[in-house]
């Protein structure tokens, strides 16, 4: 992986971690003012380190949940990284896995270190931008939420400035390259489809985690022009 | 410890051992055939369905945001001109936030 490539990939984890923390800061805000304290906030974000989990939780808590109410929906939310473990244990290699390490490269497992890494064609080049982007989005994530902890309604809506927005086009750009093949475009418009079905019908976390069946199917079926055996 | 502590530190903690479980599988099942093509195909059909939930979930209902929509629509047309990462989330920003200005 060339020079330029490495400085491209840091770009865009830049971008990324960017957003991130305008985001944290939002977070930081809505925690405080849901009823948490700035220690419980820094818990969630450092600990917790999962957008999704993280605003379902001290949403639940803010709208008079009792505490532990709010654990089932922060969970639900967070198996989907269980499964983004899968490919990136392939990605990052035995070396990122072994004894304590794993550990630490567990905490950076997340939508956007998944898309990252997935957005890129060659092993190296994944494997940085998986710990480009989860470092700095760790870093900017969390010093966002401290932000917004302290600084409060001082803090405005991302919304405003058009950055809900850039979540779904960044993970979209990242897809981008695996729909070239009619199978990552089939894969793809399944998963969304499921998705968008489930959304009223089943809880928050949920459509996301019922479109992985719709991989499983399509790593099972035999592929056109491969032999198969048996 | 009160009861949004609890919370806090079981859902934290909860949380983090998922994504352990997900980098913890043996290399016997990794090295399948099978689970590769998986492994594969996961966050394609997972990240889809996640820019589906960012589009389309409207605090748990089917709901749309036309200005939202808009400009994620503008980033898929800079993506279709082969613009770089940066200048697709940026357009699909700035086109939301103009919209959302205006309207």
């Amino acid at each position: 992986m060339g020079h330029e490539s490495r400085a491209a990939i840091r770009r865009d984890a830049a971008a990324m971690a960017g957003y991130a923390g305008a985001f944290g800061a939002s977070f930081g805000a809505v925690s405080v003012a849901s009823g948490l304290t700035v220690w419980q906030t820094m818990v969630l974000s450092l600990v917790m380190f999962s957008g999704a989990s993280q605003f379902a939780l001290v949403g639940v808590i803010g709208s008079g949940g009792a505490g532990l109410a709010a654990v089932p929906t922060a969970l639900l939310l967070g198996v989907r990284n269980a499964f983004y473990g899968v490919p990136l244990t392939r990605i990052l290699g035995r070396r990122a896995l072994s004894g304590p390490r794993r550990l630490v490269t567990a905490q950076l497992v997340i939508d956007e270190t998944t898309a990252m890494a997935v957005g890129h064609d060659e092993e190296p080049a994944q494997r940085y931008a998986f710990w480009a982007t989860g470092v700095l989005l760790f870093l900017l994530w969390n010093a966002g939420s401290l932000a917004g902890a302290l600084g409060g309604s001082a803090i405005g809506d991302p919304a405003t400035l058009g950055l809900d927005a850039m979540i779904p086009a960044a993970f979209l750009a990242l897809l981008w390259p695996r729909l070239r093949t009619a199978e990552g475009r089939w894969v793809a418009v399944g998963g969304a489809l499921v998705a968008t079905v489930l959304i009223p019908l089943v809880p928050a976390g949920v459509p996301v985690l019922a479109a992985a069946p719709i991989a499983v199917v399509a790593g099972l079926l035999p592929r056109r022009g491969r032999e198969v055996t048996r | 410890m009160t009861g949004v502590w609890v919370a806090v530190i079981v859902a934290s903690v909860g949380c983090y051992l998922l994504k352990l479980a997900g980098v913890s599988l043996p290399p016997s099942v990794l090295e399948r055939d099978d689970v590769q093509r998986v492994a594969t195909m996961l966050p394609v059909a997972m990240l889809a369905a996640l820019v589906a939930v960012e589009l389309f979930d409207s605090a748990g209902s089917l709901g749309l945001d036309l200005r939202l929509l808009a400009g994620v629509g503008a980033g898929v047309v800079a993506l279709v001109l082969r613009q770089s990462f940066l200048v697709v989330i940026v357009v699909a920003a700035v086109v939301t936030a103009v919209l959302r200005a205006l309207t």
